[in-house]
């Protein structure tokens, strides 16, 4: 086979294997349901295209020129794009790097190391970009029927976003790399991912309130303030609003030029380091910090054995703590909210109770999965002389306790506030929370903690489930504040739903 | 035979999935014994331990723990007994010395006896360097030295042992199999499945020859030698005769 030949055959193989692993996500590896996928994604695609109407409808007759507020909306929407794109690329390309997978074979077959690496590279930016196209299909579809085919470019503009975000991500994955360790880039990495995906909005959302009192970001983006102190029409930060309108081909193309270049050169510049980059984080992969040594070992109950051991390895979770940083940044615009309403005594305080709510449902869902479902020694424990229902009932508590020990200081700081709010936050977490962990009481399967992942797939109805419970009990928090009556209702609702859900779930018995 | 004088009896066990895998099995292990079962791939062996281990729910039949009804009293059964399976499931992120507090908790081990226990048995299977490390680096072997060493913190009286030298190097294997020796001559009882012949020729008191989930042969060495009337010949071609004769059937 020539040189050029397997390079085509290896970037075949690629897709083949990203393609396996997408359809794998979707169908939680069962063959059978592909064909119910590909109908529930055609008609989630037809879906969407409602709200991306209801979303950018009203902005599809805009054309050049713009005055500046408008393209500093579109610019941030695209950026904010371009961020979410990048936490996801950093997430893979940390995926590619710490798995072992295929790295022996293909680091001792007899081809040019940094052509293949070259085409990985290739292969994580296509994967990214795809999504991406898929994710914004909807919403340019939108723009192209409403406004007319110049829209259409706002297609390009996606592809470069998503070529520079593939190549930044690997480039600053690779630096971080050098700089901090395998056994520490992990960890910062998928800090990084999660504090890139949602710090942009939540930055617009703090400066907002800090400026306006409220938690719109438009205020921000259209204020006279960005305005002033936006670069002028003319200036290249405009360019990917400009190409997305559809001013001219020749800037499209030069946006798409620059997304390959940025690629190629991450390309040039790193696949020879690629393999031993990948090669050092598989074999330290597991070399984490040394460990205090405990002088002896604690006494207590079996139950507390259990429990000592879950905090521990939740303490250690890079996944966990990434998601908890996340949910507490998104609590940072609510908490600022509430610091200045001491001052005004705004009602929007009241925002922040379902916001509480929710996030602490989400987070009992994720945390109840981890201790339930993901339990790394599955033997090991069925073995021990427990019940059965203590094992169980000592995870549950971890999970309430942890819950507890995070929201507890918010609802405390609200309680000096507005002790009734307090109060009805206060509930709401705890039925938040207890809902969320008994979805996954019902729906519980024995896997590897490391499948977290992949948990949504396992089961359709419990991820709905959990979202729709914590969405419900958020709502009727909100509503017990302003509209007791409509809370009842609310409240019945979502009851009904997990109930429905009980009665649908395996372990009903 | 008594079930209180032996550390298991089990009688007509039946387990069924797509097929039957454990066809009324009757086996006897008794106390102080080093106990090998053997047999073909997918013979039911592994289904058996796991059944006796409490894993799995029998279809059919008794389970008995130095005499405690392990079907009905499984909480008191498995007091008394450890399972190591062949795939090592341990904690990525504990250190192996965590890993065996936990264990030793869940077991309710007084803590300085479990520390002190604990120590030995990692020092004793050449994890001494690794001890306050993480195991996510660990190789399989090392995944496997901890399982033992889990298993064995809680000095438990009955241990069951699937494949537990699978993926160990020599070394790694002779200090495993010194350690079960040593427990067996302290009064424990080892139960293990193994596809490496040798050993069980070597370690066994007695073999159990297990084909299409029964029980086919079982003796010392040389009672399945004399049941079969090959007098010199090796465990291996006994092994190979018994499994051929009961395909054929």
């Amino acid at each position: 086979m020539s040189s050029d030949a397997a390079l085509t055959w290896f970037a075949r193989h690629e897709l083949r294997l990203a393609w396996r692993e997408w359809l794998a996500m979707m169908t939680g590896g069962r063959r059978r349901r592909k064909r119910a996928v590909a109908i529930g994604l055609i008609v989630f695609a037809a879906f969407m295209h409602i709200p991306a109407w209801a979303v950018i409808g009203r902005f599809a007759d805009l054309r050049l020129p713009l005055d500046k507020s408008s393209l500093i909306v579109i610019t941030a929407s695209i950026f904010l794009a371009w961020a979410l794109m990048l936490s996801q690329a950093i997430e893979s390309v940390t995926r590619v790097f710490y798995a072992r997978a295929d790295l022996d074979l293909i680091m001792s077959s007899p081809v040019k190391l940094s052509n293949v690496f070259s085409i990985r590279i290739a292969a994580i930016a296509l994967s990214i970009t795809a999504m991406a196209l898929l994710l914004s299909t909807p919403f340019v579809d939108v723009l192209v029927i409403v406004g007319g085919v110049r829209w259409l470019s706002a297609f390009g503009v996606v592809i470069a976003i998503g070529l520079s975000a593939a190549a930044v991500a690997i480039a600053a994955t690779i630096v971080l790399f050098r700089l901090i360790g395998p056994a520490r880039t992990r960890l910062v990495a998928q800090i990084l991912a999660a504090i890139i995906g949602a710090g942009f909005v939540i930055a617009l959302q703090v400066a907002a309130i800090l400026s306006y009192g409220t938690l719109s970001r438009f205020a921000v983006l259209t204020s006279d303030a960005a305005a002033a102190i936006a670069p002028g029409i003319d200036s290249v930060v405009w360019w990917p609003a400009r190409a997305a309108l559809g001013d001219g081909e020749a800037l499209l193309l030069l946006l798409l030029s620059v997304g390959l270049v940025l690629l190629g050169a991450v390309m040039a510049m790193f696949s020879a380091s690629f393999a031993d980059t990948a090669v050092s984080a598989s074999v330290h992969a597991g070399s984490g910090p040394q460990d205090i040594r405990p002088k002896t070992f604690r006494g207590g109950s079996r139950q507390q054995a259990l429990r000592r051991k879950e905090f521990v390895l939740l303490r250690r979770d890079p996944w966990l703590i990434s998601q908890t940083l996340m949910q507490l940044l998104y609590l940072v615009p609510p908490a600022l909210l509430l610091w200045r309403s001491f001052a005004d005594s705004s009602t929007a305080i009241i925002l922040i109770t379902p916001v509480i709510v929710m996030a602490a449902g989400q987070l009992a869902g994720g945390l109840a999965w981890l201790t339930i479902s993901g339990e790394d020694a599955a033997d090991l424990v069925a073995t021990a002389p427990l019940p059965p229902a203590r094992i169980i009932r000592a995870k549950i508590e971890v999970v309430l306790i942890a819950i507890g020990m995070i929201f507890a200081p918010l609802v405390l700081a609200l309680g000096v506030a507005s002790p009734p709010q307090a109060a009805v936050t206060a509930v709401g977490v705890i039925i938040g929370a207890t809902c969320a962990t008994s979805i996954q009481l019902w729906f519980r399967v024995q896997a590897k903690r490391s499948q977290f992942r992949r948990r949504q797939t396992s089961s359709r109805l419990a991820t709905f489930a959990e979202a729709f419970s914590s969405i419900g009990w958020a709502a009727t928090a909100a509503l017990a504040l302003v509209v007791p009556t409509a809370a009842i209702i609310s409240g019945a609702l979502t009851a009904a739903l997990l109930a429905a859900t009980w009665k649908l779930s395996p372990r009903r018995g | 035979m008594k079930s209180e004088q032996s550390a298991l009896q089990v009688r007509g066990l039946t387990k069924r999935f797509d097929r039957l895998a454990v066809d009324a099995l009757d086996l006897t292990v008794r106390r102080g014994e080093f106990y090998a079962l053997v047999g073909p791939n997918g013979a039911g062996k592994t289904t058996t331990l796991r059944m006796v281990a409490g894993l799995l729910r029998p279809d059919a039949g008794t389970v008995a723990i130095f005499g405690i009804d392990a079907l009905a009293e499984p909480v008191a059964a498995k007091q008394m007994m450890a399972w190591v399976s062949d795939e090592p499931m341990i904690y990525d992120k504990l250190t192996p010395l965590e890993y065996l507090e936990f264990v030793a908790g869940l077991w309710g081990v007084d803590p300085e006896v479990a520390h002190r226990s604990a120590r030995d048995l990692l020092v004793s299977l050449g994890l001494e360097p690794h001890l306050g490390e993480r195991c996510e680096g660990f190789s399989k072997g090392m995944r496997q030295k901890v399982a033992l060493a889990g298993a064995l913190v809680h000095d438990p009286s009955l241990i069951i042992l699937d494949e537990p030298l699978t993926g160990l190097d020599a070394v790694s294997a002779r200090h495993v199999k010194g350690l079960l020796s040593d427990r067996v001559r302290a009064g424990s009882t080892v139960i293990m499945t193994t596809h490496i012949l040798e050993v069980a020729e070597r370690m066994a008191d007695r073999i159990g020859v297990i084909a299409a989930g029964r029980l086919v042969a079982e003796g010392t060495l040389a009672e399945l030698r004399q049941q079969n009337g090959r007098s010199d010949t090796s465990l291996e071609d006994l092994f190979i005769a018994l499994v051929d004769v009961e395909a054929a059937a």
